[in-house]
């Protein structure tokens, strides 16, 4: 089976290693890196429950090959906490009671980094739109949207002090 | 599910990746966001032994727009940079609508307009306002190159007119010109990530208060996006009225061909096109260019 090397940014850590070409991202994170937080949920980019950042965007990991991240940087949940600090949104998921089982829990985070990457002052209807490819089946998304909301705001005076 | 096995190939230029797709000839598939490919793959309906990454190719990601021409959207352009491109969003609003109604925010972050129609689903999105806008495919083999009138593009599901080692560069989209308008519908149970029970596309160009031409496109009710001509030759000559719109719809529902399945059954399906065709085209007028 082919196999090959890739050089790439995990977590903010730069690394190289040998991956299969069959390999999904989520896999390879799980197997390979030991990195548990990405959850394997429907497999076919339906659930979002394995969302993981490429390169700054939120991208469902079962619909992307290992091979794919060469030359690339990925964040998975366990990169998002800062020298022991919680983000803001993982803070405000917390503090609001966005999670109950909290499968779904990781991949939310991920879509909601992006979501206020690419636009920090959503709307709620963004807010759904931006989360609407992550099945949460616990809370009814109403305490998860507050939580994305609650933190744009936290970010927005974080980025104006 | 787990992925059968196969080679991963890094394309780095067009002429390289067609000659491996032509050499592999039906063994080989064509990879951009790779968002519907990996799928098709772990589900055993692509029986390929090399995967063949478009994506380190230069010169397939823009969205170049010519003024009194139209637009060009590469390979590499994606259905969120789609959605999101202000170009797009002013000149022809229907397209980043149709690439917004695409799965969810993740996908389209990844997936690609080129690959929302070389995957040639009935239901996808992007492929009736294609149609509808009299779209062309780009596409390289080897060093040739050739252009394929979106309307001979899908010859059935998952089938379209590509060749062992065709490449699609791009799909160029003709503008709205003074007195066109365009739109796109889309009707399924949940606003994102569904597949499409219907999706009506439409462009209108408007003469004096009367419809000169007109082009009325459906999706999800053939095993291709369809055109639908009789309810074009209805509204064509005349000005827009309730009573017209009403005859136009109940001609393209009765020119679709939709089956029953999971998610709506054939008569549903039959009246929505009915519906969304009214919708359409009034949403097309009133957004004229």
């Amino acid at each position: 089976m082919a196999k090959r090397v890739i050089s790439f940014k995990l977590n903010g850590v730069d690394r190289d290693e040998l991956v299969l070409d069959n390999m999904t991202m989520v896999d390879f994170l799980r197997k390979q890196m030991h990195l548990t937080g990405t959850k394997r949920g429907c497999e076919e980019g339906e659930c979002g429950a394995c969302t993981i950042l490429l390169d700054g965007k939120a991208v469902t990991s079962c619909t992307m090959l290992a091979v794919e991240a060469d030359g690339h940087e990925i964040v998975t949940i366990e990169g998002v906490r800062k020298d022991g600090v919680l983000h803001p949104i993982q803070k405000e998921f917390i503090d609001k009671w966005a999670l109950q089982c909290g499968f779904c829990t990781p991949g939310m985070i991920m879509s909601a980094i992006s979501l206020l990457n690419e636009n920090p002052n959503p709307t709620e209807h963004e807010i759904r739109d931006g989360i609407a490819g992550n099945l949460c089946r616990c809370t009814g998304y109403v305490k998860i949207v507050e939580a994305i909301a609650s933190a744009a705001k936290i970010m927005a005076k974080e980025v104006a002090k | 599910m787990s992925l059968p096995a196969f080679d991963y190939v890094k394309a780095g230029s067009l002429q390289e990746a067609s000659q491996l797709a032509k050499e592999k000839a039906g063994k080989a598939v064509i990879m951009a966001g790779g968002t519907d490919v990996i799928l098709l793959l772990k589900d055993r309906v692509i029986a390929a032994d090399t995967v063949i990454d478009i994506k380190g190719i230069e010169g397939l990601n823009e969205i170049a727009y010519k003024e009194g021409e139209g637009f060009r959207i590469g390979a590499l352009v994606t259905l969120f940079e789609l959605q999101s491109s202000e170009v797009i969003k002013e000149k022809l609003p229907a397209l980043a609508d149709a690439a917004h109604y695409v799965a969810s925010a993740q996908i389209r972050r990844k997936g690609t307009m080129v690959g929302n129609i070389c995957n040639a689903s009935p239901s996808a999105d992007t492929a009736p306002i294609l149609l509808a806008m009299n779209a062309v495919v780009k596409v390289v083999n080897g060093e040739e190159k050739k252009d394929i009138p979106i309307g001979e593009f899908f010859k059935g599901v998952k089938k379209t007119a590509l060749q062992p080692g065709d490449i699609v560069t791009g799909v160029f989209i003709p503008e709205l010109k003074k007195n066109e308008g365009s739109a796109y519908f889309k009707h399924a149970v949940r606003k994102a990530m569904d597949l499409a029970i219907v999706g009506v596309g439409a462009w209108v160009k408007m003469d004096g208060g009367k419809v000169a031409d007109c082009r009325i496109t459906m999706g999800g009710v053939g095993i291709t996006p369809l055109r639908a001509y009789n309810a074009e030759k209805i509204l064509i000559g005349n000005a827009i009225t309730e009573e017209l719109l009403e005859q136009a719809g109940v001609a393209a529902s009765q020119e679709c061909k939709p089956i029953s399945d999971v998610r709506a059954s054939a008569e549903y399906r039959t009246d929505m096109i009915r519906v969304y065709t009214k919708r359409a085209v009034k949403k097309a007028v009133e957004t004229l260019a």
